[in-house]
This record gives C-alpha cells, sequence and structure tokens, in this order.
C-alpha cells in the first residue's frame, strides 16, 4: 500500500462544506474554509462524538452540530473555554486530487 | 497509581471541591461520585429563577456530562448511598453498586424540615430544596388556583415570589412577628413585606399552621386561631437541617451535622466532610460561599498540603427576587456596647443600617439599595476601623473623602482584594488580572474565566464596572449585546441596516457592516441568512452553508449521527393510506422508532444519513411533504375535531387548523412557531401554550399569541377577538409577519413580545387595518417561494453531495 491514498476530487468538496470519507477507523471528516484551505479530521467531536462534517465551517474552524464546540480545523482542538481534541489526518493535494495519509486512514482504532 | 476518591453526593459543595483538586493535583485520583438525584450538579441556588420562569433548567447546569467524562468520574446517579464500611472501606448503595475508597468525602448536604403537623404527608405539600419540588411547583401553578407557602425565610419569600409570577394567589405564613428575622430587622422586615403585599401576595406574620387539611390532596390550611385558607399546594420552607445520619450510622462523630476540624477531616482521618451536612465550631451553614470555602480547604488537603485550613465564614445574604433589592451581612441585635448608624428614604423606600461595635462594623442590612453591600461587607469582615470615615459611612463609599460620583468611582477605589463574587469567591485583582492577562473582553469570557457573576448572577452590574474601568472606552462601546463576537453590532441594528443599506448577501452585509471576521461563525451565519430571506424573499438565494445541519438537510440529528424524520399531518389529520405508508418506509428502512409528537404528528427515528432520500421520495409518493420539525419556521398546527365531531365545538377547528397550516407552512421565523385551533374554550388543542392559539366560540374566533411549553411554561395573552375566519387568517398571518420583521434570531415569539410589548403588537395588527394590510401582503409574496417541498426537491438530485460519502474504504478492507 502507497503512503497516501487518493479519496477524491478538490472540487467534490464544497466551499464552506465538507465531505465524508468512510475509513476501518470510523468516518473522517474533509473540510474545505473560504479560503479553499482543505483540512481532514476524524469526524468526532471530542466532546461527546458529535459528526463534525455535519457542521458549520467557519475561517479556519467548525462548530460541532450537537453542542457547538468549535473546533480548530487547523489543530483539531476545541476553541475558548472547551478542551479537547480531535484527531487530525495528514493531507495532500496532488493536482486536483485529495491524498489522505493511508497509516491514519486505514488505522483500525480512531 | 491514582488513589481512589469517592465522594457522596453530588451537589455545589461537591463539585467546587473536585473542580479545587483537580486544578491542584490532576491526576492524583480515581474519583467515584454517588448522587441521590437522577442528573449532573446544577446550581441549587438559582432554582428560585426557574421557578418564576426567568431562567431554564439548562441555564443552571454547573457540571454537564462532559465535565465528568473530561476528569474521568465514575457517576452513579439516583444512587442513595445506604452504608459506609470504615473497616472494610468501602460505601454501597441502596441497589447493592459499591465502591471502594482510599479517601471518602461525606457531601449529604442538607434534608428539608417537615413540621410534622396533621395532614403534612399529602399529595400537594411539597418541600422547596431541589428541582424536582421546582417541577411539581410549576405543575401545581399549571393548573392555577392557591398556594400557601409555609415559612417567610429566604427560600419561602424566592418560592412564594416564583409561584406569584406563575400566576398562582400566594400566600405566605409566617410564625414569628417579622419576615427573615434572622437575616433582617423589624424595620427591612416590614418593608420586605410590603413589597410582597405590593405585588399581591397576602403576608400572615404571627400564624401558626395547626393542620394541613384534605382527604386525597391538599384543599387548605387550618392555623392556630381557627382561620382556614385555600390550598391547592403547600410550600414547606421552614428551614433545612443536616443531613447527618448516613455518617452517625457509621459511627462518624456527629451533633447537629458531621462533626469536622479546621483541616475539615471528620473523626476518621480518611473521611472528610463538606457541605451542609457539616457542623464546623459549633455552627452549620445553608449559604453558597461558606460552603465554597471549606471545599478549598478540602482539596487542599486531599492534595496534600497539611496547612490549609478552614476557620468558619462570616456570611452575607441576598435575596434572589427580582425587584427587590435586599442586603444582609453579619449580627445585628441590639446590644449596649453597639451603636447604630441608619438611613431612611421613605419615598423612595429605602433602608439602611449599620451596626457598629468599638469603632467596626459587626451587621449591615441595606433595603432598596444595595450597590454598596460588598464594600460594607468588606470593611466588616477585616474589621476595619471606621472612625475616620464615619460621618459619611452610610452614604456609602463614593462619599468617602469627598469622592466623585462618578458610578465606577466606588468600584475604581476598591482594593484588589475586595469580594465582587460572593458565591465563587472571586474578588477584584482576579477579576482585574483575567482580563489583562487573557485579554478578554465580554462579560461571558469573564465568566467563563473567572466564575465571576456565574452563580446566582446579582453582582453582574459590579463585574461590568470592573470590566469598564479596566478596558476603558474599549467596553463602555458595546453597551448593546453584540450579535456575536464578529462585529459590535446587535440584532436590531444589523436588521436595521440590512434594509436602510439594501444589503443582499452575507458578504455584502459582511463587508458593508464592518464584520471583525472573514466569513463569519456559527451563530451570526444563520442569523443573516434568516434575515437577509425574511427582507428580501424573492431576491435573495438560501445559503445551506449558513444553515445548522437539521435545515440544511430537512432532518433532525440525533446524538448518534442519525436522523428523525416527520411528514407533515395537515392540522394532525391522517388517513389508512398514509399510515400504511408510514408503515411500509419503517420497515423498509430497518427504521427502530416510530412515535407519536406532540403536535399530532408521526417521527421516525434513527434513520441513516444515507436512507434520508429514499425515504423522503416513498412518503412523496403517497402524498406527504416535510413537516418541517427541525424548522426555525412554522413546525405544527395542531388541532381538536370541532364542530364535525364534538358536541361541544362551536366552529369548525380541524377544518381552520388546517387552512391556517396549508396557508403557511414553509414560512421560515425567528425561532420555531407552532400553532393550535381548539374548538371551544375546553381547549383539547392546548391553544393556550403555543406561539400562536385559537380558541373557537360560538360568537367567532379568540386569537392568542406568545405562550410556550418548552424550557419556559407560558400562557398565551389574548391577543384580539374577531368575527370571521377570513380576518381570523389575516390577522394570524399579520402577526406572524410582523415577528418575522422584528425578531431576533433565535428569539421564540413570547420573548419578541415581551421585548417590543404586547400593545405595540396589538397597534399595529388590530388597530392599523392598512398596517395590518401591508403585513398581510407581504407574507403572501415571502410564501410564493416559500412553498417547495425540500424534500422533492432534494429527491430530484439537490445538494446530493450532503447525503452521499465521498469515498469508502471500510469495504476495500473487509475485502482484504
Amino acid at each position: 500500500m502507497s503512503e497516501w491514498i487518493d479519496v477524491g476530487a478538490v472540487d467534490d468538496v464544497p466551499v464552506l462544506g465538507s465531505r465524508v470519507v468512510q475509513a476501518p477507523g470510523g468516518d473522517i471528516a474533509v473540510f474545505k474554509a473560504a479560503d479553499g484551505t482543505l483540512f481532514a479530521l476524524r469526524d468526532r467531536c471530542p466532546h461527546k462524538g458529535g459528526p463534525l462534517s455535519q457542521g458549520i465551517v467557519h475561517g479556519h474552524s467548525v462548530t460541532c452540530p450537537l453542542h457547538n464546540w468549535v473546533i480548530s480545523l487547523e489543530s483539531g482542538e476545541a476553541q475558548g473555554a472547551d478542551h479537547g481534541c480531535t484527531h487530525k489526518i495528514p493531507l495532500r493535494i496532488e493536482g486536483s486530487r485529495i491524498l489522505l495519509a493511508a497509516s491514519a486512514l486505514m488505522a483500525r482504532a480512531a | 497509581m491514582p488513589k481512589k476518591l469517592v465522594v457522596i453526593g453530588n451537589g455545589m459543595a461537591a463539585g467546587r471541591a473536585l473542580e479545587e483538586l483537580f486544578e491542584r493535583a490532576p491526576g492524583a485520583y480515581e474519583v467515584t461520585i454517588f448522587g441521590a438525584e437522577p442528573r449532573v450538579n446544577y446550581n441549587r441556588i438559582m432554582l428560585s429563577p426557574v421557578l418564576s420562569g426567568e431562567k431554564a433548567y439548562e441555564d443552571i447546569l454547573i457540571h454537564d456530562d462532559a465535565w465528568y467524562e473530561t476528569h474521568g468520574i465514575t457517576l452513579h446517579r439516583g444512587k442513595q448511598v445506604v452504608e459506609i464500611d470504615r473497616a472494610a472501606r468501602r460505601v454501597t448503595a441502596a441497589d447493592g453498586t459499591a465502591a471502594d475508597y482510599d479517601q471518602l468525602l461525606v457531601a449529604t448536604g442538607s434534608m428539608p424540615f417537615v413540621v410534622p403537623i396533621p395532614g403534612a404527608t399529602l399529595p400537594g405539600v411539597v418541600t422547596y430544596r431541589d428541582l424536582d419540588d421546582v417541577n411539581k411547583m410549576l405543575e401545581a401553578a399549571q393548573k392555577g388556583g392557591h398556594a400557601v407557602v409555609i415559612g417567610g425565610g429566604l427560600l419561602g419569600l424566592e418560592a412564594a415570589a416564583g409561584l406569584k409570577a406563575q400566576g398562582m394567589e400566594v400566600t405566605v405564613l409566617h410564625l414569628m412577628p417579622t419576615l427573615m428575622e434572622r437575616q433582617l430587622d423589624p424595620s427591612s422586615g416590614y418593608l420586605l413585606q410590603k413589597a410582597f403585599e405590593d405585588r399581591g401576595i397576602a403576608v400572615r406574620c404571627k400564624a401558626n399552621t395547626h393542620a394541613i387539611l384534605g382527604e386525597t390532596h391538599v384543599t387548605g390550611v387550618r392555623l392556630d386561631d381557627g382561620t382556614e385558607l385555600p390550598a391547592d399546594i403547600v410550600v414547606m420552607a421552614v428551614g433545612i437541617r443536616p443531613n447527618a445520619g448516613l455518617a452517625k450510622e457509621a459511627g462518624l462523630e456527629t451533633n447537629r451535622g458531621v462533626l469536622v476540624s479546621d483541616d475539615m477531616r471528620t473523626s476518621d482521618a480518611d473521611i472528610f466532610s463538606v457541605g451542609e451536612c457539616v457542623e464546623h465550631r459549633g455552627l452549620c451553614y445553608g449559604l453558597v460561599a461558606p460552603l465554597y470555602e471549606m471545599a478549598k480547604v478540602v482539596a487542599a488537603q486531599l492534595a496534600g498540603e497539611e496547612a490549609a485550613a478552614y476557620t468558619g465564614s462570616v456570611t452575607a445574604t441576598k435575596l434572589k427576587v427580582t425587584g427587590i433589592d435586599l442586603f444582609s451581612a453579619g449580627d445585628f441585635g441590639e446590644a449596649k456596647d453597639r451603636q447604630d448608624i441608619v438611613l431612611r428614604d421613605a419615598a423612595r423606600g429605602v433602608y439602611k443600617r449599620l451596626v457598629l461595635k468599638e469603632n467596626r462594623i459587626v451587621g449591615a442590612v441595606l433595603y432598596g439599595e444595595t450597590g454598596d453591600g460588598s464594600w460594607f461587607f468588606d470593611l466588616l469582615r477585616k474589621e476595619t476601623d471606621v472612625t475616620e470615615l464615619r460621618d459619611t459611612l452610610i452614604f456609602g463609599q463614593s462619599y468617602v473623602g469627598g469622592a466623585p460620583l462618578d458610578p465606577t468611582a466606588a468600584v475604581a477605589a476598591l482594593p484588589d482584594d475586595a469580594e465582587i463574587c460572593g458565591c465563587n469567591g472571586v474578588c477584584k485583582g482576579k477579576i482585574v488580572q483575567t482580563i489583562t492577562g487573557k485579554g478578554l473582553s465580554t462579560l461571558a469570557e469573564v465568566r467563563a474565566h473567572t466564575k465571576a457573576s456565574a452563580s446566582c448572577g446579582t453582582c453582574t452590574g459590579l463585574v461590568e464596572q470592573v470590566m469598564a474601568l479596566t478596558l476603558g472606552d474599549k467596553f463602555a462601546k458595546s453597551a448593546v449585546e453584540p450579535m456575536c463576537g464578529c462585529t459590535d453590532l446587535g440584532h436590531d441594528d444589523v436588521r436595521r441596516l440590512i434594509r436602510a443599506a439594501e444589503l443582499k448577501s452575507i458578504p455584502a452585509v459582511m463587508q458593508e457592516l464592518g464584520w471583525k471576521t472573514s466569513c463569519g461563525c456559527a451563530k451570526c451565519r444563520p442569523a443573516l441568512n434568516y434575515y437577509l430571506l425574511c427582507d428580501w424573499p424573492e431576491e435573495y438565494e438560501d445559503d445551506g452553508r449558513s444553515r445548522f445541519i437539521n435545515e440544511r438537510v430537512h432532518a433532525n440529528i440525533q446524538k448518534d449521527g442519525t436522523y428523525s424524520v416527520v411528514p407533515r399531518m395537515w392540522g394532525g389529520l391522517t388517513n389508512p393510506r398514509e399510515l400504511r405508508a408510514i408503515a411500509d418506509v419503517a420497515e423498509k428502512y430497518n427504521i427502530p422508532t416510530v412515535k407519536v409528537t406532540g403536535g399530532q404528528r408521526i417521527d421516525l427515528l434513527g434513520v441513516r444519513k444515507e436512507d434520508l432520500t429514499a425515504v423522503w421520495a416513498d412518503l412523496n409518493d403517497a402524498g406527504m411533504v416535510s413537516g418541517h420539525a427541525y424548522a426555525k419556521g412554522l413546525r405544527t398546527v395542531k388541532t381538536c375535531v370541532g364542530t364535525e365531531w364534538c358536541r361541544f365545538g362551536t366552529q369548525d377547528s380541524t377544518g381552520l387548523g388546517v387552512k391556517i397550516e396549508r396557508f403557511m407552512w414553509g414560512s421560515w421565523t425567528p425561532a420555531k412557531v407552532k400553532m393550535g385551533v381548539s374548538g371551544c374554550p375546553r381547549n383539547c388543542a392546548e391553544s393556550t401554550c403555543k406561539d400562536v392559539g385559537v380558541i373557537c366560540v360560538d360568537s367567532g374566533y379568540e386569537i392568542h399569541f406568545a405562550g410556550a411549553a418548552g424550557l419556559h411554561i407560558k400562557g398565551t395573552q389574548l391577543f384580539c377577538k374577531v368575527p370571521e375566519e377570513d380576518e381570523c387568517i389575516e390577522v394570524i398571518a399579520a402577526l406572524t409577519q410582523l415577528y418575522r420583521e422584528q425578531g431576533h434570531y433565535l428569539e421564540r415569539m413570547y420573548k419578541w413580545a415581551d421585548r417590543v410589548g404586547v400593545e405595540s403588537i396589538r397597534a399595529t395588527v388590530v388597530d392599523d387595518l392598512t398596517r395590518r394590510q401591508a403585513l398581510y401582503e407581504r407574507f403572501v409574496i415571502s410564501q410564493r417561494t416559500a412553498q417547495i417541498d425540500p424534500w422533492a426537491e432534494r429527491v430530484a438530485g439537490r445538494d446530493a453531495h450532503e447525503f452521499r460519502p465521498m469515498a469508502n474504504f471500510t469495504l476495500a478492507e473487509a475485502a482484504e
């Protein structure tokens, strides 16, 4: 297995939106910020496991749809007075394709 | 290897002790909590605002589930510990759950004292201690009628004010000659009694309750003098006593409470005790500040700081009844070596009294004007010699040394160690340091980081003054609560500017109004999206990325990430064909739960996101559309069967409900809108707790509005009465449109009505026919583009990316 796995096209992810990549260790959310930057995180809020992919994207953050925790897309860390961190998945762009790190994508335990 | 700490009791004292412990010694203990109440730790001193309807349970939570999770705490809720086995170092709950401990913390709190008079155990007699008591009172208050509160102390008076606010006729019975005699002198007790009587609450002092009357439920109260008072509910609030029984059975030394020494250890060195169950140096405490001081010492001792000691507390009391300002601290019994300084202003209802002993303040009572309370309390606790200040002392801090009457001057003059927040023991210096150190600029941030004003909230004004002093002009500017951190403008300003400057897109609003962030946040974007949709109905294109997930995918997200689906049933009517289709869908997609909702609909719960469009397609085929159960919009119109079937019906309430729903479905509003139409005043559709409700009568239609039955229970107010069905629909549409145009995003109709005033709404919609007509027309125009079934749109392919994963690697792995 190569180190990076193609999961889709850059254009598949809407600006200020996200798409889900289903993986053995649980879903991964791929986000696109207003400036076009792409991020990938485990699709689980550190608070109660809410699907971050369903949240509202603003700046380089996403607000969890369950209880409004704000999670940094850059670090996976909860912002403000909340504490917690969700796993960040290494992501690379090659041409018009999105690649995720194979080790993280295929890892069994989230 | 962390030591095992078991905590008996999940109240405020225990919670605070653990917070302090985690800060001092993170990871030192593996903590197990047994709580007799089936919920997490909440702010018990804020039950009164919950009772009066000014706050909701959610507002008074201290620790949510996540807190327990984060700290790895095992919380056994609803489990009462029945045994402490000190030899085996193990506690056991009633259901057999057991836990071993290295250190044990007994925080069993207190129990309300129930006067043992005949009838004291009848249904309808409640105490005032926890959320269950509040819920019982709220339930009784909904039916209206008479409430009798036994006990004119702090708790009894707060209960009385709350029940009155909920619409009951309330009488307070108090054994002593004046109210709150332990905290107030007779003069202020009198002023307090007058204030309660002015609110329509009857107060009887020197009233001894002889018996509570009733066969199967309370019907009244008989006093010693033979007087009988009717009562649908009796609240016993005569006092509390420490809950020391468990400790006593375990052989710990107890008196009135569990005896502790200054290190907060009981007679067993491995067992600590904290809170209202404790007796320390002969005193038991029932106020929050001393409990928090004890909690600090417990935490320090657990963290190995052997020198930490609790030496007792001087307490101050504030009554939490909106509109009554009352502060009392210390001791004000009369004695030879004491002198009084008194100030009265009868016209303004102000009374202030300071009790001095050897030139030091030993007691203070303030009524009607309590701004100097914390200053007096500070002088009292530090035993400051006030000889120099004595001439102007009673006028308060602003007069000291001829200081100017600048409102912030008093706060500016406070020393850094002056206590601003009594509940949490936060002093001025800590607030100032935190503001500057962490760069805070809003009250919410200051609350989050310092806890100041985060408990009972009565010091909010002071905290804001400290902020104004620290931040200068930066703080004064934001007198209006801004929409969110992205702007300094409030909701009203933003709405006004959107119309005035004809701003028609979210980027336009952000650019022209100087948003501080690049693309807003999850608070302002949904609000702006709604405002634009409402103001430019045929021009603005809805921005799905600025909607919460439920409105983006037209279903309700559940805790496990699945969704619930509610098809519309007009006026609550359905038929065999629809029911069959729903049954088929439930089976075909393995939908685990099918439930009937309060709004007369059927809810399909546990639908996987990938199945949503297919489920909708099947429901669409059977003629059903989205029920908007997820929307800040028209949810349901609930109806009764009216003249069609009911022998009491006065009009066709079902038909009217269906007409209203067919006309108004799909419209977006600031918050959800629920409606009801009842065919007669028996009100089977429960119209009087809806945002808009109709009660049909023989002569026409009563339109009610501004009710709610969720977090807050609120009966509707009668808006107007109209003779004809058509006019009824027109008024409701115009009223809704006014709410759409004036409401702040997420502000329910009743809150909007409270804010702008019912009279102004009535003047616009009822009295001014031209404006009613214009509102109605604007509603009709906005409905032209609103009534498209969002489910059918998505079945046809809109937003397909929302419902499909981009890639799936789970199968690939399975094949390996």
